[in-house]
């Protein structure tokens, strides 16, 4: 049964209001304006007041306007169809292909249940030393990429999504620039992993509700993928714009703000999509890597903070580099103890060695006199951070371990790198 | 009183508005019917005939005119044989369980039974027929793993009653008759395993409450030398993420010397859980030889799960815990985050449109975690035993910033506060708790004497470091040089500990007791160092040995040769009391 109604009651911001019955919270309608047809859905039930809000906003829409219930929540379309497509935040193409209308899901479901979820095992494996020696990527993993404004986080995370050795991307733009949009699909084109990509792509111009709808729509995907044994990996970007859509909306509706600003609810909005990285015992996975714009490079601003509670650590990206000391990966404990017996003593002993060469450049600045053992430091940063750190190096892990001792025996002895004995007899490059 | 009905004429994101036909009760616990499915909710406000409630699920899909009923009880759990070794969520439905019915996902208005009908346990009576009894009095007893779970008159008995029948010795699940009893008016009624008690309602059948004098030994050095924590004390441990709650909070859960362990993880990673999940049947508890899950209960409502169950996880595990505390065991309740369960908070008063208080958080935030708090403490029962609720709770203050309400509201109402801090984990010094800043009003398990002596020499070592930044290791004079070490030497060996060690991990209070005998003779000695550098390898080696020291097995070879090399490194270099120390001993006792 659908409903058509002619006379919209109110129109604030974003949100409209008809007088309504039988209609159901989150239900779904189309608001079919003198612009065209936009999608809604129910945001609040009072009696038979029906406050919606509208994914292209409230602009321009009049009172004498259609509104037509459809019956059911949001919905998207969910076949291997999706698989190099381009969508928008509310599922509509962006790319001239065909709508997509069979075998719609539900967006925004149930989260899994914690007995369920499985200790996690397996890396994922970028091609980039910075993650896959320091601080190695874990299926399962939800991970931000902490990042001011300026730094070229879209550009390193187009890298992963072209390199990481799972079986499907699935990557949600919020707020994004038309130009990143086009750079991402241009990248991904010219490499060859646009094939194996969904795209769901929120535009700076667009409406801001169609914001909001990015991750939900994006996980919801990505978990049917995951329930048919894929592993797909969810890049998000950027999520400080989801917040400030999220702030945005709030107050437009008159909530009461929390800090800064944003809402009450930040902490649980954002968490609710996080934890839907997950490992399906006996299918695929789900892991988010998603981008987190720190305003002012302010990691204590709400929207990083609360990042920082919900996620398993970080990457800190800072002056085009993964910065070592403020990123970390809780989980790479579980998978970095099998890669290769070197691996976890040579991430400390080289990153112990570029702390001391820090250091080194702290006194050098200051103008102290440099011993031999500082000299050998700067030689050592330098080289590390031009071989290792540098966001264009790209190498397999055992190829980034091998270099790395390389890097060692050119710039020290054995006994000063404080390696154990039988790893530097194995691995020590003999010249 | 009939049960009330209604019907919903309002939904806004969580909450929903019912006009109701009848009688409704503040906190009572409805239904809504939404498409075949019942979501559980609660009654947060009244006005006129129409009650909001706070649903425990998913609201969409619920209409305008879908029929609501009410219960006519209060948001309550099961209490009876069986709790033990569980894992629940929120509102105590057994997650495992409810995993083997619904799948991966955790399907909304599914509720199972928390405790198992199939399940027989071997009931000895210890009343008789003819003995006078009120609520919380002893029926009998059923062995539950290496307890003896009390089988006592429900709580909400109120009046004395006369044993008619009891069952004799045997075998019976939990709803399973097991006595008959008639009320001073003759009315009988029967009395089973098992029965419900609302989570808002503190339990408090004993005699009287005591002063909690008895330190809770955690096995962290830290911790119980110089921040401890008593038997039915509370403390909070706030921190910025990445310093290391949660690891804390497990570390705590494995060696707190406890009979048993609650963990509400509220709001938090769902990974973490896991983990603890994964790990606890494997790890044997020294204690008793057996799996350190059957003495650990899980309540577990991570963050992607609904806010309004999230609210009351914390009520449902203290809930739990008080019930075990009456039958005269001590209960550790860890709770992890407190600041998720003040968000809930404050998402439901701003659906209430209440006037907000601080950062939004509504104005009864602080009688709301003290009323928590309050629940914890060391009772005497009526049998003359004694039982304990203590309860630590993590706190994330927004920004690590501690001027925040829920960390100033929480720093009111605990006994002990284990500030982490951001500094101390950034340059790995684990546990990360500050020991400049933290504070606990308990007695610990060493002389007191003693540890001011060494709170003392850290406190001066860091004034001496802060110094040293500014006038350089040059423009330090050598005796402060050596006071700085002191203090770096604590820190280093002893309030530090390796928490992935499989010896350090968990100091035993004869061991603190021993090493820290040791300590205190290296920073109230005098010792010959003449120079900085000197002095700096001095302690470096000392250092090191310590560490090793630390690593080996109490009291075994290596142990003991070890302390005679650093016995000796002391000796060697030690002069007498240092002049210091003793100068501030004399002033004292002038």
């Amino acid at each position: 049964m659908r409903k058509v109604y002619n006379k919209i009651e109110s129109i604030a911001g974003n949100v409209i209001t008809v007088k309504a019955d039988g209609i159901k919270y989150g239900e779904l309608a189309e608001v079919t304006t003198s612009f065209g047809t936009s999608l809604a859905d129910v945001i609040r039930l009072d009696g038979d007041t029906v406050s919606l809000q509208v994914y292209s906003g409230g602009r321009g829409v009049s009172t004498g306007d259609e509104v037509r219930f459809l019956g059911h929540p949001m919905q998207v379309s969910f076949s291997d169809n999706l698989m190099g497509r381009i969508f928008t935040g509310s599922g509509a193409p962006r790319d001239n292909g065909p709508e997509l209308m069979e075998n719609l899901i539900e967006i925004g479901g149930p989260s899994v249940n914690p007995a369920k979820r499985i200790i996690p095992r397996n890396m994922i494996r970028t091609g980039i030393p910075m993650i896959d020696v320091f601080n190695s990527l874990v299926e399962s993993q939800k991970l931000p990429i902490f990042s001011v404004s300026g730094e070229p986080y879209n550009e390193l995370l187009a890298r992963i999504a072209m390199q990481a050795e799972v079986d499907m991307i699935i990557l949600g733009g919020m707020g994004l620039k038309y130009d990143d949009y086009l750079f991402f699909k241009d990248t991904l084109e010219a490499g060859g992993a646009l094939s194996r990509t969904t795209f769901f792509v929120h535009t700076a111009a667009d409406p801001i509700v169609e914001c909001l709808l990015v991750p939900d729509i994006s996980l919801a995907v990505a978990e049917k993928f995951a329930l048919k044994g894929k592993k797909v990996l969810v890049l998000l970007t950027d999520m400080t714009n989801f917040a400030d859509a999220m702030k945005e909306i709030a107050i437009t509706q008159e909530q009461v703000p929390s800090n800064r600003g944003y809402p009450g609810d930040l902490y649980s909005q954002l968490a609710s999509r996080y934890e839907k990285a997950v490992d399906f015992e006996g299918a695929g996975s789900i892991t988010i890597l998603g981008v987190t714009t720190m305003p002012g490079d302010d990691v204590t601003h709400p929207v990083p903070d609360n990042t920082g509670y919900i996620t398993e650590g970080q990457y800190y990206l800072k002056n085009g580099r993964i910065e070592p000391f403020g990123s970390l990966s809780r989980l790479k404990q579980q998978v970095n103890g099998v890669t290769r017996e070197d691996h976890r003593a040579l991430m400390d002993g080289m990153i112990k060695l570029y702390a001391a060469y820090l250091e080194a450049m702290e006194k050098k600045s200051m103008g102290f006199r440099m011993s031999d053992w500082d000299t050998k430091l700067l030689k050592y940063g330098i080289v590390f951070e031009a071989e290792m750190m540098d966001l264009s190096v790209n190498i397999p892990l055992e190829g980034a371990l091998d270099k790395g001792w390389e890097i060692m025996s050119d710039c020290f002895s054995p006994e000063e790198t404080g390696l154990k004995t039988d790893l530097v007899k194995k691995f020590w490059p003999s010249k | 009183m009939a049960v009330s009905k209604g019907k919903v004429i309002g939904v806004n994101g969580n909450m929903v508005t019912v006009q109701v036909e009848d009688v409704v009760s503040m906190n009572e616990v409805a239904y809504i019917e939404v498409g075949g499915k019942r979501l559980k909710a609660e009654v947060i406000r009244i006005k006129g005939n129409k009650a909001e409630l706070q649903v425990f699920e998913i609201t969409s899909g619920i209409g305008i005119g879908d029929i609501v009923t009410f219960t006519e009880g209060m948001l309550s759990v099961e209490l009876g044989p069986g709790l033990l070794g569980q894992i629940f969520d929120g509102l105590q439905n057994p997650l495992p369980k409810l995993a083997e019915e619904c799948g991966f996902f955790l399907e909304r208005g599914v509720y199972l039974g928390a405790l198992s009908t199939e399940i027989k346990w071997d009931f000895t009576p210890v009343a008789k027929v003819g003995d006078q009894v009120e609520k919380g009095d002893t029926l009998g007893t059923v062995p539950e793993g290496i307890f003896t779970h009390r089988i006592m008159v429900p709580f909400n008995y109120k009046d004395k009653y006369t044993i008619k029948k009891i069952t004799s010795a045997g075998s019976y699940g939990i709803k399973e008759v097991i006595a008959e009893v008639e009320d001073s008016k003759g009315k009988v009624t029967e009395i089973t395993m098992s029965f419900h008690w609302p989570v808002k309602r503190p339990i408090a059948n004993y005699v009287e409450r005591l002063r909690p004098v008895k330190p809770m030994v955690t096995k962290i050095r830290l911790v119980d030398t110089f921040f401890p924590v008593a038997l039915g004390g509370t403390y909070c441990i706030p921190g910025p993420f990445g310093a290391g709650k949660t690891v804390l909070q497990q570390v705590t859960s494995r060696n707190a010397d406890v009979d048993i362990v609650i963990i509400a993880a509220c709001g938090e990673r769902a990974g973490e859980v896991v983990e603890t999940l994964k790990e606890f049947p494997e790890l044997i508890d020294p204690k008793t030889g057996k799996s350190l899950m059957e003495r650990t209960i899980i309540i577990c409502n991570t963050s992607s799960m609904p806010v309004a169950a999230r609210e009351a996880s914390v009520y449902t595990a203290v809930t739990l815990a008080e019930y075990y505390r009456e039958m005269g065991l001590n209960i550790l309740l860890l709770a992890d985050s407190t600041s998720r369960w003040a968000q809930a908070m404050r998402e439901m008063s701003g659906r209430l449109e209440e006037i907000p208080g601080e950062e939004a958080f509504p104005a009864y935030l602080e009688s709301t975690i003290a009323g928590f708090y309050e629940r914890a403490g060391r009772v005497r029962l009526k049998d003359g035993s004694e039982g304990s609720v203590t309860i630590g709770g993590t706190v994330s203050p927004a920004g690590g910033n501690f001027e925040e309400p829920v960390t100033q509201a929480t720093l009111k109402v605990v006994g002990a506060f284990h500030g982490l801090s951001r500094e101390r984990s950034d340059a790995r010094k684990y546990p990360a708790i500050h020991p400049l800043d933290s504070w606990s009003k308990y007695t610990g398990v060493l002389d007191v004497e003693r540890t001011e002596t060494a709170r003392a020499i850290i406190f001066r070592g860091n004034e001496v470091e802060q110094m040293m930044k500014v006038v350089g290791e040059e423009g330090t004079s050598i005796n402060d040089y050596v006071t700085y070490l002191k203090g770096d030497f604590i820190d280093a060996v002893y309030l530090q500990q390796n928490s992935f060690d499989p010896v350090d991990n968990a100091v035993t209070t004869e061991r603190q007791d021993h090493i820290f005998g040791i300590i205190i003779d290296v920073i109230t000695s005098q010792l010959d160092l003449d120079t900085k550098e000197n002095a700096r390898s001095w302690f470096n080696q000392l250092r090191q040995k310590f560490l090793d020291y630390n690593g080996s097995e109490w009291e075994n070879d290596i142990f003991k040769s070890l302390e005679k090399e650093i016995r000796a490194m002391i000796e060697e270099k030690k002069l007498g009391v240092d002049e210091n120390f003793q100068a501030s001993k004399s002033a004292e006792e002038a």
